[in-house]
């Protein structure tokens, strides 16, 4: 998933200003979906993507607001530019859908998502495991004389390149939360 | 303003105040409360179906016959499943409908109690929207933003499932006018998209008008608008079999509806034209065929309420996101404000070649000897009744594009016919909803012996209820479309295909207390019709026809506008390749 390039494009909310030139070219983007907090709001959305055929390559959920009702869905997808604006606009349209926001077009965004690895091990893969999990920023949540639990937050591509390194030091689980993002700056 | 009541008597009051005439249903234990209700008051009618699937059909044929929504009420389980089909058809063709189902109680639900179906569940890819109600005191405000949902934006269908413990428990009851909503979708289009393509239009050669339902749902003005528009332009204009009546079929600039089995002149112009301006229809795929040689040389402008709808297959120049008549009323603003300018010469040249496209005469067809042609059929019966009011409903298959193709329609919300969906059966039970709406009409139904038995049941209906709807059966003992395709696909090995055992449809009438008419003559058949329309009840006509006559002009699966088939003689390895994959 980290090796598609993302390409940021200009567009805007209006139909009016859609895309141009529509391209083959796989996009991956993440959307934030501002939702009333309804029973049944995820299975709409997640319906959407699964009745249409779109792709989920990354998925969380979460009340925002609690007074206004109002959730937070972040979703990562991919598609050509014409399959995104295709799932912008069916997004748009689910009734208590409030606004869909593309975070990787509408200028600079910030993206997180934190993860639990367990990996177990002993003698110098165990050494090896907490020197790169301190050059990764991971904290240590947990320990036995044979395990570790080691927490992680950063992008998606940091925690792929973590795993990765923990593989042959004795990665037995992961528990990813999917990705949070906000768009940069004041608004 | 908040008056306590029990939930069955808000749904009742629900719908007096937005002003419903008649609910179509069936009952059943979840819904008994709302029916008890519904039989201590004298507002609302309600109509006993034979079948839920026939009261969701009614309802979408009350819907489009009269531009208001459509309301069922059937119980849980069951009768929320036989809805199904409904729903999709109503989605598929934007018909607003507000479906209400009972539920077992909220304390049971989860229990796979009696009759518990997660109609939410279900209904969810099926609906616009919909709802379960676990609190009294929400049902009022969740009845009228129903109401609101359906009908605004694109339309649709609407379902809310409401437990029967909800049904009987008192709670307040809000009024339409205290309900909030966030769901307000955009009207009014954007000026600068709407000069630009007035702009596109005064320097044009080849325009075409390419209109569909959406100038029906955006209700009687987007017609007028439409028509002026067209008036004063002198474009032609071609619509989709969903939008048949916005503009007249006697109407100057018609030139016929276009797609699959659209008239050669209107995919010709389609074809050719540099200029397309889509005014409420989806470039559905009846209407592109093979998707990279459609209009391949176009400015292509289109007119739509749902963001989704644009750019969804076709990527168009000039998008604009609004409702029809607010964006056509801009339109015609802006272009006559700008000096209302067209290429006259361009426009004079391109009608010459439409004409030329006409002269092909790509409906023509030859009634002789002793058997009826299907065509024929349909041109008696418009010449018959083109006078009345009239409202015309059909099943799925070749009667449907015959219908299509034959009849004239004059104006909007005349025409109702399952396009997205294609159900066989929708065609009987819409009728019965069409002639609730109309009882003075005169409402047909035009059918294939095959989809006409799928609801045959629904002639109880129409016997209970004195709705006298002519049900038209164009009886080619075949599943005439199937056979068609199976002709021009599956070299000619007819898997399937007959209608088998048919009823006797005379009998079959007369054991409802309806009448039955058969006729097989060409001679006889303008007096059979009469005979037809002045029966004063509903009417079983049993029009036996040519039996392998095929549905023509036909663009096959894959193919381009401009490799249409007209007939017979042209049809050898007419699809092959990809396109066999396509339905
Ligand atoms: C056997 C068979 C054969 C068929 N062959 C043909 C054929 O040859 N030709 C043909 O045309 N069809 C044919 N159809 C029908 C076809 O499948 C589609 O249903 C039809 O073409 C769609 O019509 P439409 O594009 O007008 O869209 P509709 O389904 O009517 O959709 C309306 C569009 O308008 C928009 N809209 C709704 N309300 C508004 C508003 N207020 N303002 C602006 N926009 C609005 C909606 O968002 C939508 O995009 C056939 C169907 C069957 C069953
Ligand atoms: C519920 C349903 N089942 C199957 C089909 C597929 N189908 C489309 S047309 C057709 C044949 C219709 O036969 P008939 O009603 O006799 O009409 P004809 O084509 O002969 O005019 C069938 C089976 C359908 N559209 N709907």
């Amino acid at each position: 998933m980290s090796a598609l390039k993302i390409k940021k494009g200009a567009t805007s909310h209006s139909a009016y200003n859609l895309r141009p030139n529509y391209s083959d070219t796989i996009e991956q983007h993440t959307l934030a979906v501002l939702v009333e907090n309804e029973p049944g709001v995820l299975a709409r959305v997640i319906g959407l993507f699964s009745g249409r055929g779109y792709n989920i390559d990354s998925l969380t959920v979460a009340e925002v607001d609690h007074l206004g009702h109002r959730s937070r869905i972040t979703i990562v997808t991919r598609g050509t530019p014409q399959i995104i604006e295709q799932i912008k606009a069916q997004l748009g349209r689910i009734v208590d859908v409030h606004k869909v926001n593309d975070l990787t077009v509408e200028g600079a965004s910030v993206e997180r998502e934190l993860a639990l690895f367990k990996v177990v091990g002993k003698g110098d893969s165990r050494i090896e495991a907490i020197r790169l999990a301190d050059i990764f920023r991971a904290n240590v949540v947990d320990s036995t004389l044979e395990s570790f639990v080691f927490e992680i937050t950063g992008t998606s591509e940091k925690i792929d390149a973590f795993a990765e390194l923990m593989q042959p030091l004795g990665l037995e689980e992961i528990a990813r939360t999917g990705v949070a993002a906000l768009a940069r700056g004041s608004t | 303003m908040t008056k306590a009541m029990t939930g069955a008597k808000m749904v009742v009051q629900a719908l007096i105040d937005q002003g419903v005439e008649v609910v179509f249903g069936y009952p059943g234990g979840a819904v008994l409360p709302i029916y008890d209700e519904i039989f201590q008051q004298n507002s609302i009618k309600h109509v006993l179906v034979r079948h839920e699937q026939g009261a969701v059909h009614a309802a979408e044929g009350y819907a489009r016959s009269t531009g208001k929504p459509g309301v069922a009420l059937v119980t849980s389980g069951p009768g929320a499943t036989n809805a199904v089909t409904g729903l999709t058809d109503a989605l598929l063709d934007s018909i607003p409908l507000i479906v209400l189902t009972g539920q077992v109680p909220t304390f049971m639900i989860g229990s796979d109690a009696f009759q518990e179906a997660d109609t939410v569940g279900i209904t969810r890819p099926c609906t616009k929207h919909n709802w379960l109600v676990k609190e009294t005191d929400k049902l009022a405000a969740t009845l009228h933003e129903a109401f609101h949902v359906a009908t605004s934006g694109r339309p649709g269908p609407v379902l809310i499932d409401i437990p029967k413990d909800v049904q009987f428990a008192t709670g307040k009851y809000t009024q339409a006018q205290q309900v909030e909503t966030h769901y307000n979708p955009q009207v009014k289009g954007d000026l600068d998209a709407i000069t630009e393509l007035a702009k596109a239009m005064e320097t044009a050669k080849r325009p075409v008008f390419y209109t569909g339902g959406g100038v029906i749902n955006s209700g009687p003005a987007a017609s007028q608008l439409l028509r002026e528009l067209v008036a004063a332009t002198g474009f032609p204009i071609t619509s989709t079999l969903m939008g048949l009546g916005a503009y007249p079929a006697s109407g100057d600039s018609w030139i016929g509806m276009l797609g699959m089995h659209g008239l050669y002149e209107a995919n010709m112009a389609m074809h050719d034209c540099d200029l397309m301006i889509n005014i409420g229809a989806r470039f559905d795929d009846r209407i592109t065929g093979r998707l990279d040689a459609f209009s391949p040389n176009s400015t292509k402008a289109h007119i739509d309420i749902d963001a989704s709808s644009i750019n969804k297959v076709i990527h168009v120049d000039i998008p604009i996101l609004g409702d029809v008549a607010h964006v056509l009323e801009d339109l015609l603003n802006v272009w006559k404000s700008r000096g209302r300018k067209t290429d006259k010469e361009g426009l004079s040249n391109w009608w010459d070649q439409i004409n030329k496209w006409k002269a092909v005469g790509c409906l023509n067809y030859k009634q002789e000897g002793k058997i009826i042609k299907p065509q024929y059929a349909l041109q008696r019966l418009e010449e018959l009744t083109k006078k009345h009011d009239r409202y015309v409903t059909t099943e799925v298959g070749q009667h449907q594009m015959w219908a299509a193709q034959f009849l004239g329609f004059e104006d909007p919300n005349r025409w109702m016919t399952s396009g997205g969906l294609g159900t066989m059966g929708y065609g009987f039970p819409a009728s019965i909803g069409v002639q609730m709406a109309h009882p003075d009409a005169l409402v047909i139904n035009v059918a294939g012996e095959a989809s006409w038995l799928m609801n045959m049941q629904e002639l109880g209906t129409a016997m209970q209820y004195n709705l006298p709807v002519k049900q038209f059966i164009l009886n080619n003992e075949r599943l005439g479309m199937v056979r068609q395709w199976q002709q021009l696909l599956h070299g000619e090995r007819y898997s399937s295909s007959w209608s088998e055992s048919l009823p006797d449809f005379v009998k079959l009438a007369e054991a409802f207390g309806a009448k039955g008419i058969q006729c097989h003559d060409p001679d006889a058949l303008d007096d059979a019709i009469m005979e037809m329309i002045t029966y004063d009840g509903p009417v079983l006509f049993d029009c036996l026809v040519e039996k392998h006559e095929n549905c023509f002009p036909m663009i096959p699966s894959g193919k381009a506008h401009n490799e249409m088939l007209l007939g017979d003689d042209s049809t050898e390895g007419a699809i092959q390749g990809a396109g066999e994959a396509l339905v």
